[in-house]
């Protein structure tokens, strides 16, 4: 109960950068509790990455406030870096140092106090899993370890915070999984967690999820929040014979807001599931292509993030920016 | 070597070791023409070694491919003239722009000037680049780089084009765009190896092989793979999903539990008796469960349970 009357472990409010003319970040605001997981996606672009400057304290906002760990960042960035943990996709490890000598060079580098280093160390050797494999040089340790002692030196000062970068991408999905589920260990344990990525499959994996694009959120809830709101209509799987045949015959139906092909099918963005998949279907048949099926399915949260992206970019060009 | 007639791309028992590292193994694989065939798989699944070897650029130790009918190993360089490969760094030159890459290209392959301008054209009005034909490449987005990248492939109009991971580090809506192009590609009947790590991706394909420590795991298409998964996936959302690791560990016919943002998956070994014995047992532990379901797998799912039950049976 103590947790939930926590304050947020993150305050963004009205959050602005400007690079010149170049709006990055637009008047962005959100919270995030202690020990929750948000993931962060958005185009190259959308303002994701200044976004996770400005809250490590390396980038001044032109505009608006943000709180991290009880700290304004405008006014001591210097105490925010001490209580946040970085981890890029690239992992910056030394691959002709042995797992401790990373270890404990980065703990220097965050300010691990010399009496409290060799616990932290063990902490976090324990926590990746890398008992036994102490003095391996990266170099000889695959992705997955490499991976999960990057995660250990950005633990080592005992962040409150963690931003992780696209942490995931390119691991074997057994590593991938063994993972996540150290962060939603991190988690339990009070740990706050921002993710960034372009990949869907990590996202599932978030608490909550905020969309960006241009500068701006876009939407923000829950995954299944997420895949329940709308994506402008329904989406249909048509499987069908020769389908470039196929596209251009059913995007003359009228209702049909977008076609585009999927493997050897095509996925229709309609505003009736069930009349535009019989209209389809006998369209088909008198033009020469019989035998054509098309089912409701649920859109993914790939498609939600598509049409975001796509209404925000189209909401732009309107008002002229 | 004798080929099926309709084969593009024929790899027969190919491998490749690198000192003691078997980095492909036995790979074996032929490709339809106005086929787009996925090598999909982790980092250090030989996703690039294969590609190089079909490209020509590295000879396999064992093994033949035939691309276009051609022996890769017999005839590289007739090989080399059906055959496009665009590898994950695409040699750009950011101090040229987008046309005078192209034409650099065109050059590079011999291709008649009015032939390469005409089909530059097409390629560049079918992905978007229309306006930025006079922009430097070095100042092109994450995506429209991977799309110049792919006009430059494409401007010796290739029967074969070996994509190296095209979509690394491209955003979901350029990755939608992109795929868009390839499907375009394959409706003028051109066949496409392409190597991703992304695994939601494996579904964009006609066929695909799961990659894992230089092997095949798998190789058909990304309908038979899902229903060739063993057992089922069982959602159950919640927003406190935590407490109820504890309470599906451990039951019958439950194989696995991961926790995701919102909720847990179970694998189970079959959906249809363990969901309403995994609906008591959650009710009757006191916890908050949003619904309770069973959903499609994943190829991630699918590719784990691979694993899992590889490793049982040596």
């Amino acid at each position: 109960m103590m947790a939930a009357q926590s304050a947020p472990a993150i305050v963004v409010d009205k959050l602005g950068k400007r690079f010149g003319t170049f709006s990055a970040l637009d008047a962005v605001s959100f919270d995030v509790r202690r020990g929750e997981i948000m993931g962060f996606l958005g185009p190259n672009g959308a303002g994701k990455s200044t976004l996770i400057r400005v809250l490590c304290g390396l980038l001044r906002p032109s505009s608006g406030r943000a709180v991290v760990s009880g700290i304004d960042i405008t006014q001591d960035p210097e105490a925010v870096r001490k209580r946040i943990g970085y981890m890029s996709q690239k992992f910056s490890l030394y691959s002709d140092l042995s797992v401790v000598e990373n270890l404990r060079f980065f703990g220097g580098i965050y300010g691990v106090c010399p009496g409290a280093i060799n616990e932290r160390i063990r902490f976090a050797v324990d926590m990746a899993g890398l008992q036994g494999r102490e003095t391996s040089l990266v170099s000889t340790l695959a992705g997955g370890w490499k991976q999960r002692l990057a995660l250990g030196c950005a633990i080592l000062h005992k962040p409150d915070v963690l931003f992780l970068d696209e942490p995931t991408s390119g691991v074997d999905p057994s590593s991938r999984r063994r993972f996540w589920t150290l962060i939603h260990e991190l988690s339990a344990g009070g740990v706050s967690v921002l993710v960034s990525t372009h990949y869907m499959d990590e996202a599932e994996y978030c608490m909550r999820i905020a969309m960006m694009a241009a500068g701006r959120l876009v939407a923000l809830g829950t995954p299944r929040e997420l895949r329940q709101q709308s994506i402008g209509g329904e989406l249909l799987e048509l499987e069908c014979a020769n389908i470039g045949a196929a596209m251009d015959l059913v995007a003359k139906i009228p209702g049909v807001h977008d076609v585009a092909v999927f493997g050897d099918a095509l996925h229709l963005l309609v505003d009736d599931g069930a009349e535009t998949a019989r209209a389809a279907c006998a369209l088909l048949a008198e033009h020469g292509l019989p035998g054509a099926s098309a089912r409701q399915i649920a859109p993914s949260m790939e498609d939600m993030f598509v049409h975001l992206v796509r209404t925000a970019r189209a909401q732009g060009a309107a008002a002229g920016t | 070597m004798n080929a099926a007639p309709d084969s593009a791309v024929d790899v027969r028992a190919v491998s490749k070791r690198f000192g003691a590292l078997a980095a492909v193994d036995q790979m074996s694989f032929s490709v339809r023409q106005g086929e787009i065939f996925g090598l999909v798989g982790p980092d250090g699944a030989g996703k690039t070694t294969s590609m190089r070897m079909l490209a020509s650029v590295m000879r396999p130790d064992t093994g033949g491919i035939l691309i276009d009918g051609v022996d890769v190993l017999a005839d590289p360089e007739l090989a080399k003239q059906h055959v496009s490969y665009m590898p994950q760094r695409f040699g750009l030159y950011e101090d040229l722009t987008v046309d005078e890459n192209i034409r650099f290209y065109a050059d590079l392959f011999e291709v008649p000037d009015k032939v390469w301008r005409e089909r530059a054209l097409r390629l560049l009005a079918a992905s978007g680049m229309t306006p930025f034909g006079k922009r430097l490449a070095g100042q092109l987005s994450g995506g429209m780089k991977q799309k110049l990248g792919l006009t430059c492939a494409l401007v010796h109009a290739p029967r074969v084009l070996l994509l190296d991971e095209p979509t690394t580090g491209v955003d979901p809506v350029s990755r939608r765009e992109f795929w868009q192009i390839l499907y375009a590609l394959r409706a003028e009947g051109v066949s496409m190896v392409i190597s991703t790590a992304y695994l939601d991706e494996a579904e964009r394909c006609d066929r695909l092989a799961l990659l894992h420590q230089g092997r095949i795991m798998y190789c058909d298409t990304p309908r038979k793979l899902k229903q060739g998964m063993p057992g089922a996936i069982i959602l159950v959302t919640s927003a406190q999903p935590r407490p109820l690791l504890e309470v599906v560990q451990g039951i019958d016919g439950v194989e696995g539990v991961l926790l995701v943002g919102d909720g847990i998956h179970i694998h189970v070994d079959d959906a249809e008796c363990r969901l309403p014995q995994l609906a008591q047992a959650i009710a009757a532990s006191g916890q908050t469960a949003g619904g309770i379901r069973q959903i499609e797998p994943t190829v991630e799912d699918l590719f784990v349970a691979l694993l899992e039950r590889r490793q049982q049976t040596p």
